[in-house]
This record gives structure tokens, C-alpha cells and sequence, in this order.
């Protein structure tokens, strides 16, 4: 109790939600409750969603193990290490902002500071590696081929590893044209937006390679891979080719569905935008604490509650961390 | 714990700070735990499918989970609030999230009986 009274006394003029608290917590510690509840039921909304479709195509849906296999400075096939790496960023600087709230209660100044500090510093590792990430699953790794009903096939080696068109697929020369202004009444300028091969090139080289074999997306359900087929039944389904992929967007997704990458980055997106706006609270807390706001306030409440919403931003990535990554 | 009243009553707030950082370990080992089961894979677990779906992923699910309590209630402190706010807010979030899981999961399961007879694959 005595600290509402300090409130309201050093801050006159300056509505504090009144003396009442019910549950024994301030009004903005229970609106922030409120809020994050509200915030928990949406981002299980789209997790779900996401599990819907999961569902829905369980025999054909990407295997993230695939999906996100890069590494920094590392060239090769390192699945999970690197957002194993971004989990403990988050959880680390989830340490020290409960640390933060620790020295806050002990109205210790320089503390709060310094642990405030380094929890922005981690959210911005954070938000750096998932723009790193993004970054990878839009250029892409391999890959592969679309057909007329929307279904990816990749290709892979003899012993079923995924290789890269670019290390099997031979340029043809004259295969495209250039398009130029002078020669059209309707214009687009092309270059940056076209695959780096055609079908053609793809089909000729893939049936020139006796190394190179044809997956679908379907899942054997019993061993967990996708099905490799032979080269005849592989011409069948490259004879309904429509284009080249490479990487992944809104449109269409080297790795399979494309509601896998809609989903990436719309749930990741949404995470990383609450990781966003996390830290510029974060950056005006710390302000505040330096200037000294909370220390006339006589207590760093507003360091805890803003250490509500950090950890909750925690607690989101842990289940999509799960859901994305590991099931 | 008898850290609620120390808390309400605002005497000398000791540190948790050795507390917060056992918590900080549990957490890596769980996540440490996690990821090598992602890397590994073990087929005995992957590969055994139960109540809908693998063993490997009900163990990542329940990891998830304690991961989750493990934030909620040391990082977010709400061991130290009051029980009647604590319920309030569980309760709720936990309640709602079980029902909508299921249902929407069960519907998906049936769109995919239903669906996946109709993909061809040849």
C-alpha cells in the first residue's frame, strides 16, 4: 500500500488507475494481463490454424528439417542449430529482463540500467537472426519444379539427398530471349524476378543424369520421407511442369505448400513484430530509468510490467519454436 | 512458498537472483533436451505413432509445456501473485486453448480423410 501512496503523492495530476486493487495488482499490471491473455489467444489462433493445415495435408506437408538447414559462415546441411542458437538469445535476454525487474525491486538504479541494456541488445540479436532467416527461406536452397495442380517435385541423388538445380541443370543456349522495350507493346522489365533455369533445361539435364532422381511431396507416412520415383514415372510428372522455383514467398514455395510459407511468415512475421515493438518499449523504459523517472516514482513498476509483455514474447516463440521447428 | 506475504507486505525485497538463474538452467537443459531429439530423431520414438500422432512429438509438446509453466510462473512471477489472479488467468487461457485445439484438430483430421483419397499421386 505504501507505494500507492507515494504514487500518488509525487505524481499529482497524474491518473494512476486508483488506489483499488483487485487480486492485489495495480490497474496497469492488470491491464497488461489482460492484454497479454487477449494477445495468447490470437497467436493460438493462427497456431492452430496453422495446425488445421497441418492436418488437413498431413501426407504432404514440408519437413522442416529440410526447410531450415542453414548455418552462418557454414556451408552444408545443419538442421535446427541455428534457431536452437535464437531460442537461447530469447530466453537469455528473458534472463535478464526478469533481472531487471529483480534490481528494480531493490531500487537498485545502475542495475536496472545495465540489464535493460543487454535485453534490448539480445531482442535485437534475436530480431537480426529471424531477418537472416527470412532471408534464407526466400532465396531458397535447391530448387525445384511446379506443376499444373500447384504440387512441388524436388530432385535428389542416389542415396535420396536433396541436390540443387544448379548443380545438375546444364543452360541451354538460345532457350530464352530476352524481352526488350523495343519489341513490345506491353513492357516489363524481367531480370531479378525469372528462375535461373527453364523447364526445358531442367527436363533435358534431369533426363541426361542418371544421378539425379525425382521426389514428390508425398509423405510415406510409415518411414516419414518423402517418396523418391523412377525416371519413367518422374517424366510423367515433369510433362505437367509449369515453371521453375527457386526459394519462397506468398505465391509458391520450393519446399512444398505453399500455406507452409504463407504461415512462416505470417506467424513468424507476427512474432518478430511483437519482438519489434518488445524492444522499443524496452528502449524507452531505459531511458526512463537512466533520467531517473522510476527512482522520483519511488518504485520500477513499470520496468516489471513491461518485463510482462518481454516474457510473454518468450513464451510465444517457445510454442512456435515447437510447432515450426521441431513436431 | 512463502513468498507471497513477502512480497504483499513490501519488507526487504531479498534477490532471487540465484533462483532466477536455476530457472535460466532448466530452460537451456529442456531446450538443449529438444533439440538434439530434433536433430536425432530416434525412429523408435518418431516413427511409433500414439494418440494421433508420433511419441517424439509428445514428448516435444510436454517439454513445451514445462518450458512454458517455467516462464509463466518464475519469469513472469505469477508464483508471487495472488491465487485468485493466478486462476483467473490460467484457467482461462489453458481452458479456451484445449477446446479450440480440439476441435479444430479433429476437423482437420476428418478434411484429410476425406480429402487425401482425391489427390492423385502418379
Amino acid at each position: 500500500m505504501e507505494a500507492t501512496v507515494v504514487t500518488e503523492n509525487s505524481n499529482e495530476g497524474v491518473w494512476s488507475g486508483g488506489g483499488k486493487k483487485p487480486f492485489a495488482a495495480s490497474y496497469g499490471k492488470m491491464m497488461m494481463w489482460f492484454f497479454i491473455m487477449s494477445d495468447a489467444l490470437t497467436f493460438s489462433g493462427f497456431l492452430v490454424s496453422y495446425g488445421l493445415m497441418r492436418f488437413k495435408f498431413i501426407d504432404s506437408w514440408p519437413i522442416a528439417d529440410e526447410v531450415f538447414t542453414h548455418v552462418p559462415f557454414v556451408h552444408g546441411h545443419y538442421p535446427m542449430y541455428y534457431v536452437a542458437f535464437m531460442t537461447f538469445i530469447l530466453i537469455f535476454s528473458s534472463v535478464t529482463m526478469v533481472l531487471a525487474v529483480d534490481a528494480g525491486h531493490q531500487m537498485k538504479k545502475g542495475k536496472v540500467t545495465l540489464y535493460m541494456l543487454l535485453t534490448i541488445i539480445g531482442g535485437a540479436i534475436f530480431l537480426g537472426s529471424q531477418a537472416w532467416e527470412w532471408k534464407n527461406f526466400i532465396g531458397g536452397t535447391y530448387g525445384a519444379v511446379v506443376l499444373q495442380d500447384g504440387k512441388i517435385v524436388q530432385f535428389v541423388d542416389n542415396d535420396g539427398h536433396q541436390i540443387a538445380l544448379s548443380d545438375f541443370v546444364e543452360k541451354q543456349e538460345g532457350s530464352r530471349v530476352a524481352h526488350t522495350r523495343s519489341n513490345g507493346l506491353w513492357f516489363e522489365k524481367d531480370a531479378g524476378s525469372l528462375p535461373p533455369y527453364t523447364v526445358n533445361e531442367v527436363v533435358a539435364s534431369f533426363n541426361a543424369n542418371p544421378a539425379v532422381n525425382l521426389r514428390t511431396e508425398k509423405i510415406d507416412l510409415g518411414v516419414k520421407r518423402k517418396t523418391i520415383v523412377s525416371k519413367e514415372e518422374a517424366n510423367k510428372f515433369l510433362a505437367k511442369a509449369t515453371n521453375v522455383v527457386m526459394g519462397a514467398n506468398l505465391q509458391v514455395n520450393e519446399y512444398g505448400k505453399t500455406l507452409f510459407a504463407d504461415f512462416f511468415f505470417f506467424i513468424t512475421g507476427f512474432h518478430g513484430f511483437h519482438v519489434f515493438s518488445g524492444i522499443l518499449i524496452n528502449i524507452i523504459i531505459f531511458f526512463n530509468v537512466i533520467i531517473g523517472t522510476y527512482e522520483k516514482r519511488g518504485h520500477y513498476e513499470m520496468v516489471e510490467k513491461v518485463g510482462l509483455y518481454w516474457h510473454f514474447v518468450d513464451l510465444v516463440w517457445v510454442f512456435v519454436f515447437t510447432f515450426f521447428y521441431l513436431v | 512458498m512463502a513468498h507471497t506475504e513477502a512480497h504483499e507486505a513490501h519488507e526487504a525485497h531479498e534477490s532471487h537472483t540465484g533462483l532466477i538463474w536455476k530457472v535460466f538452467g532448466f530452460l537451456s537443459i529442456i531446450t538443449i533436451v529438444e533439440v538434439i531429439l530434433g536433430i536425432i530423431k530416434p525412429e523408435s520414438l518418431h516413427l511409433t505413432p500414439f494418440l494421433g500422432t508420433s511419441l517424439l512429438n509428445w514428448i516435444f509438446l510436454i517439454l513445451t509445456l514445462v518450458k512454458a509453466y517455467g516462464i509463466a510462473w518464475y519469469f513472469m512471477h505469477l508464483r508471487d501473485e495472488k491465487t485468485s489472479l493466478r486462476r483467473a488467468i490460467v484457467w482461462t487461457v489453458v481452458f479456451l486453448i484445449c477446446y479450440l485445439t480440439a476441435l479444430v484438430l479433429i476437423e482437420g483430421g476428418y478434411m484429410y480423410d476425406k480429402l487425401a483419397p482425391y489427390i492423385s499421386w502418379s
